[in-house]
């Protein structure tokens, strides 16, 4: 971990690798004044899933976006890949306009979410391969590619073959990192990609997600509920309270952020309690905010 | 041409994966296999015992031919709603890849599948009941399969809106137009016994003119140009159908977007 310097303000200046990088070109995402309002029921008021958000993340940046359930992180996520549509605000990849040059940003961008979805009945090759020919990639290049990727994230070739189902929770996992990082996506979503899994496989994912930022120079938009993990691998931090950017900084700005102005121990935990306004136990029985089937 | 390289392996995508997910599955498909021909053969036994050759003939027509409507229709709607169980559609309608070539993909898998189904059953079914189609016009029936299938793909496109917006409603709609399509097209009987408000339905399903003119071909032997009556409404029903379904899942998919319905139900 590195060690916070203060600066001027008493808060600690920026130590992160990939932290507060100096603008080169655009930005590898620029959300501008995103708000999302969902109409559940007619006789209510809409709900506003995310309000009025603004993020900047520069190219090879991982950001991460923490939030209790159901305070707009996975919202947040889908309006950026396009599988929402902003009732305000605007969104651009590497420049392009999510609206206007879709596909263009369809091409920059992939994701993974907590779930890991695929078609259980077939096998992680044939999952990879539909991905592969969905991005355009040749048939040949993508197995080679993706049997690479599998070796690395510790899936060995004779697994490749047999149904997703018969999969560990982990290994699935895995298999939907390995589906995204296939397309050489220079914007990766990684929405929670390591819930649900055991410290080894949590571990294994969080080095991969390193190796992609110092090896491939990916930028990373990760929304996680594991605080510690958050640290490890974040330059900077957002803090999603009821849809609204409650306080965005550096992990260490933002440990010292609350012990400094609210006389908190100097955790991120103290900074997540502090800025969502509640305890991690309620935010575990809460559901996300976007309307059921 | 690298756009049109890109589409064409994403269109491929779909054939691909649809062939996979059949593959794995294929202890359903020899039940619904099975469940076809049974079907087929209590309802052309109907015209044996009837001791009609001419009805016999006109059942098994009506009983093959709308196994393969209704498997082409049905294929294109279990498309999005395999993907809403699976949780996948999310990631589909993330790539890189126009709606067109996704519907026109799962569309020609459903095509290719159909006619492996059609095929078997026409092959038992003859078999079974010794059927002579010798002076069958089976190049005319053969065009009207495929210019059948291209209007019909148009009203599968629009039908796979319904489990996009609601994975299990959806399905439940789409196996109730099925049913009405079956009812209004003459799929067993003629149409000038359905009552004039049916008839006037009937007119806007292709499978109408695609059993009519199919059994004229294969029983009375008729020409391509004796059949232009039929062949007419449904080229005119495929150029309408086609961009009219893609309009359709183009609206619903914004609608979708819109009111986040996309997500994974199963």
């Amino acid at each position: 971990m590195s060690i916070a310097v203060l600066d001027t303000t008493g808060l600690p200046a920026t130590s992160r690798s990939n932290a507060g990088r100096v603008p080169a070109g655009p930005a590898a995402l620029l959300v501008d004044h995103a708000t999302k309002r969902f109409k559940v029921d007619r006789r209510k008021p809409p709900l506003i899933a995310v309000d009025d958000v603004s993020i900047r993340l520069e190219r090879g940046e991982i950001y991460g976006l923490l939030g209790a359930n159901g305070s707009g992180k996975s919202t947040f996520i889908r309006l950026v890949s396009g599988l929402l549509t902003l009732d305000a605000g605007r969104v651009e990849v590497f420049g392009h306009d999510l609206v206007r040059e879709e596909m263009a940003v369809k091409r920059l961008i992939n994701r993974v979410s907590v779930d890991a979805a695929f078609f259980k009945k077939l096998s992680p090759a044939e999952n990879l391969s539909f991905a592969s020919r969905l991005y355009g990639l040749d048939s040949g290049e993508a197995r080679r590619k993706a049997a690479e990727i599998m070796a690395r994230l510790g899936i060995g070739e004779k697994r490749m073959s047999r149904p997703v189902e018969q999969m560990s929770r982990g290994m699935q996992q895995k298999v939907a990192i390995a589906r995204a990082i296939l397309t050489s996506p220079t914007l990766l979503l990684l929405d929670e990609p390591t819930t649900g899994l055991d410290p080894r496989s949590k571990l294994d994912v969080q080095t991969f997600i390193e190796e992609l930022q110092s090896d491939h120079d990916a930028t990373i938009l990760l929304t996680t509920h594991d605080l510690a993990e958050a640290d490890r691998l974040c330059g900077r931090i957002g803090v999603l309270a009821g849809g609204r950017l409650a306080a965005e900084e550096t992990p260490e700005r933002l440990k010292a952020r609350v012990a400094f102005e609210h006389g908190l121990p100097p955790t991120l935990e103290s900074a997540f309690m502090q800025y969502t306004g509640r305890s991690l136990d309620d935010d575990v029985e809460e559901s996300e905010a976007e309307p059921a089937d | 041409m690298i756009a049109v390289t890109r589409e064409a392996r994403a269109g491929y995508a779909f054939v691909e994966r649809n062939f996979n997910l059949t593959k794995r599955y294929w202890g359903w498909e020899v039940a619904f296999l099975v469940y076809a021909v049974a079907g087929a053969l209590s309802v052309s036994l109907i015209g044996q015992s009837v001791g009609s050759r001419r009805l016999l003939m006109s059942l098994v027509v009506g009983a093959v031919f709308w196994n393969y409507l209704s498997v082409v229709f049905q294929s294109i709607g279990d498309t999005i709603t395999w993907e809403r169980w699976e949780g996948t559609l999310e990631y589909t309608m993330m790539a890189p890849v126009r709606r067109s070539t996704q519907l026109l993909g799962s569309a020609l898998f459903a095509v290719a599948y159909g006619l492996i189904h059609t095929t078997v059953l026409l092959i038992v079914l003859a078999l079974f009941f010794s059927l002579d189609l010798g002076h069958a016009n089976l190049g005319a029936a053969a065009i009207f399969m495929i210019v059948g299938s291209a209007s019909l793909i148009g009203i599968g496109m629009l039908a796979a809106i319904l489990p996009m917006m609601s994975v299990e409603r959806g399905s439940q709609m789409v196996f109730v137009l099925q049913s009405c399509l079956l009812l209004v097209s003459g799929v067993y009987y003629s149409t000038d016994i359905l009552p004039g408000w049916m008839q006037l339905v009937s007119r806007i399903s292709p499978a109408t003119y695609v059993l009519d003119a199919i059994r004229k071909a294969l029983i009375d032997g008729a020409s391509l140009g004796d059949l232009l009556p039929d062949l007419w409404p449904l080229v005119f029903m495929a150029f309408a159908f086609i961009p009219l379904g893609l309009w359709g899942f183009g609206r619903a998919e914004r609608y979708a977007k819109r009111t986040g319905k996309l997500k994974r139900v199963g």
